[in-house]
């Protein structure tokens, strides 16, 4: 049986949720496996809601899933864990991020922000929560926040033999790849 | 060594190694990348931005006269513009290879309209050529080519959101270089004159017929024989959904050249299985066809017709079968898309959404974003270059009803060389009372930060002229040209204000470039909230800044994103806002 597993990242636009698809994606190039990767552009990035999927296994052909489909669903904020939690399966695991980022209704008062996401996704679903922005903060820069949520992805989807940190050293810029390496391994031992 | 590839560099790729010598587009959102990976082969490979996708498609079909092999690309409403030639390019026919890309966007994930270009193929009669991974992208672009040249056609290069966004693994290979002839005028071929358009048009029917016999014994068309229950007739990205879908003893008759379609190959097909299902995303383009030819099929009747597919839509259309799902028992908020913080176009359009008679037409780009809640300042968006005319029209509907409301029409500058000029000539000519405002952030913004005409650079990077949107204004006969920074609330004020009383044809300029632009050095700062002089009015959250919301009752500015812009400042009525740093 020609097994594909399926990762659906969201967040808001502007979070790197498309930067931790293509590491996750070389990631498991170099594991073997045949994967797919797909993303949106344009309208969809001015800080509204988005979400990158990336499929893997021996053979893939969809690079897309549907409802009900994602074995794992990697929130970069509470909220978008809630909007998007009816494309886990069942039993389907969820790693938020317990950060909270406003959308512009809630901004300006026409609607409230949800209570209780992160509750309601441990309710239903095998959850790992935690704030990957504390995190980052405590490796040395707030932006590493994504790269945070990729340690711990890899982690709670067992994934740990491949070699992330070549990864990171091959796709990241010198001068912000130390801290990276550092937010990656933090996000690892959570 | 095989490479990670998204469907618009495998078709930059493709082109590259099919030989292609000249490439032109215009930017529009899922083929953007296409053209943005062409300057990696500018030793060999000409390519530019055109100022609107006719262009772009003239400018191809010109270097195909010349014997070399060509391309243009637009978004699926870009060929809207591009039809003209296109149409007629049909008659015509082709020197070197001549590929027409579009990009569809099914479920409109960055668009105004859901069209399926397929239809383009059979209005037009050209070929059309679809493929459905990366790989494909790039290996189709050289047959695309061959069959361009073969068969005297224009060729129509279908991808989709999901190809052209998707990455996937790709094996490459080498450049096939064309040779080039010495251009030999030929204005028998090339002039599309009334009696010479009455003999082509019979050529083309012919031409439909030898495409169709083509069809059935093409690469690109592909017999994957299994079982003989179920048959499976596809194309695009629909392919790989079906794939996943359909039990292991499925027939497939996978096409990657789907007009004209290889009917007696289709028959054959079906004739081979005893059900056939033809799983295609949004029109019934194959399905009605292969109905009108006597076949039997599933199609529309299980699957949508709106919107883009997916694994889970197909199994559930076809077998019933719904994925489980759970719900959570929380409801999300929606989170829409919003003008960035320090965006230059928020200071427009805080100013005109305030004014009760004055009626803002929209148009495409990031300023559609002035639409929406809380600035909700315009009242269309139509298409590209419709903030001017249709604010034309409006403006002589309302004049002609004794309404003595004003109206202004935008355009954005890229969107005013790709169609705004001819608006903005109509409204002189034809004396419309409205005032053109060209919202100049100096970039093509939504698509990504193109060059265009009125940015001093090139695709391949080279320096350019400056063409200047006031100086076009000005040639045109707007006698009063008010350039503005719409960050600055008074001055855009004023500028409006001034517009609306000019005895003389006015146009407003709002400059300020777009915060996103890499090489130019911004003054960056930050707002921060005096808590003690706030009195929660919430004016601030007027100006729809996603930097800008309540905390514990009072004002709060958002650290991380604000960028020091001061509108939100400027709007307080309390001097609570102020800005710290330089």
């Amino acid at each position: 049986m020609n097994e594909v597993r399926s990762i659906l990242l969201v967040g808001v636009g502007g979070q790197g949720t498309i930067l931790v698809s293509k590491l996750l994606t070389q990631g498991l190039i170099r594991a073997g496996y045949d994967v797919k990767m797909s993303e949106v552009h344009g309208m969809a990035q001015r800080g509204g809601s988005v979400s990158t999927q990336v499929r893997y296994g021996k053979k893939v052909y969809s690079p897309i899933i549907g409802e009900g489909a994602a074995d794992i669903l990697v929130a970069f904020e509470k909220m978008e864990a809630v909007r998007y939690a009816h494309f886990l399966k069942p039993d389907g695991i969820a790693v938020i991020n317990n950060y909270e980022i406003p959308s512009l209704p809630v901004a300006i008062g026409q609607a409230e922000y949800p209570q209780g996401c992160v509750e309601a996704m441990e309710k239903t679903f095998k959850t790992i929560s935690f704030n990957a922005a504390e995190v980052a903060q405590k490796v040395g820069n707030p932006r590493t926040m994504n790269v945070v949520l990729l340690g711990a992805l890899v982690h709670a989807f067992n994934m740990t033999d491949i070699d992330w940190e070549g990864v990171l050293r091959d796709n990241l810029p010198a001068k912000i790849l130390d801290v990276n390496l550092r937010a990656l391994r933090e996000g690892m031992n959570l | 060594m095989k490479q990670l590839m998204t469907g618009n560099e495998a078709v930059a790729r493709g082109a590259y190694e099919a030989g292609v010598r000249v490439g032109s587009a215009y930017p529009g959102t899922p083929s953007t990348e296409i053209f943005e990976n062409l300057p990696q082969y500018k030793d060999v490979l000409y390519s530019e931005w055109a100022p609107n996708e006719k262009v772009a498609a003239e400018v191809a079909f010109g270097a195909s006269m010349a014997g070399m092999r060509s391309m243009c690309a637009m978004k699926h409403v870009g060929m809207n513009v591009a039809a003209d030639p296109l149409f007629t390019a049909s008659y015509l026919g082709v020197g070197g290879a001549y590929i027409l890309i579009t990009a569809d966007d099914p479920s409109m994930h960055s668009s105004q309209n859901e069209q399926d270009n397929r239809c383009y193929a059979k209005f037009s009669k050209c070929a059309l050529i679809e493929p459905s991974d990366s790989q494909e992208c790039k290996d189709f672009m050289k047959e695309a080519c061959r069959v361009s040249e073969q068969f005297n056609t224009p060729v129509i290069f279908r991808v989709t959101t999901r190809v052209c966004h998707s990455k996937s693994l790709v094996e490459l290979g080498e450049r096939e270089e064309q040779p080039v002839t010495r251009y030999q005028r030929n204005p028998a071929k090339y002039s599309a004159t009334p009696a010479r358009a009455y003999v082509k048009h019979a050529e083309v029917e012919q031409r439909l017929r030898d495409l169709e016999e083509y069809a059935c014994t093409s690469p690109l068309n592909v017999w994957e024989k299994k079982g003989s229950k179920i048959g499976v007739v596809t194309a695009s990205i629909a392919y790989q959904y079906a794939k996943e879908v359909f039990p292991e003893d499925t027939s497939f008759l996978k096409l990657g050249f789907t007009y004209p379609l290889p009917m007696k190959l289709i028959a054959e097909f079906a004739k081979s299985v005893e059900t056939l299902y033809v799983i295609e995303e949004l029109e019934p383009f194959m399905e009605e066809q292969i109905r009108a030819a006597g076949i039997a099929c599933h199609g529309k009747d299980c699957i949508p017709r709106l919107y883009e597919l997916n694994p889970e839509i197909v199994r559930a259309g076809v077998f019933g079968q719904k994925a489980e799902t759970k719900t959570v028992g929380v409801e999300a908020v929606g989170r829409p898309p919003v003008l960035c913080p320090g965006c230059p176009h928020r200071g427009f359009f805080y100013s005109v959404a305030r004014r009760k008679n004055v009626i803002v037409t929209g148009d495409i780009g990031c300023y559609t974003l002035g639409g929406a809640q809380p600035l909700d300042a315009t009242d269309s968006c139509l298409c590209m270059g419709g903030g001017f005319s249709v604010g034309a029209g409006l403006a002589r509907a309302l004049e002609m009803a004794g309404d003595d409301r004003r109206v202004i029409g935008i355009v954005g500058d890229s969107t005013f060389f790709h169609s705004g000029m001819t608006g903005a000539a109509e409204i002189l000519y034809n004396n419309h009372k409205m005032i053109p405002c060209v919202l100049d952030n100096s970039i093509t913004g939504m698509t990504g930060h193109q060059d265009n005409p009125g940015t001093g650079e090139t695709l391949m990077g080279d320096s350019a002229p400056i063409i200047r949107v006031e100086d076009v204004l000005r040639g045109m006969g707007y006698q009063n040209i008010i350039i503005v920074d719409p960050q600055d609330l008074k001055a855009m004020d004023a500028a409006i204000d001034e517009a609306l009383a000019s005895e003389v044809p006015a146009a407003i300029i709002t400059r300020r470039p777009c915060l996103l632009i890499k090489k130019i050095k911004h003054d960056i700062g930050l707002c921060v909230v005096d808590r003690d002089k706030c009195r929660s009015c919430k004016m601030c959250l007027k100006v729809g800044c996603p930097a800008v919301f309540i905390k514990e009752g009072k004002a709060h500015i958002d650290p991380t994103l604000c960028v020091g812009c001061t509108v939100c400042a400027q709007v307080c009525p309390f001097g609570a806002i102020e800005r710290k740093g330089e």
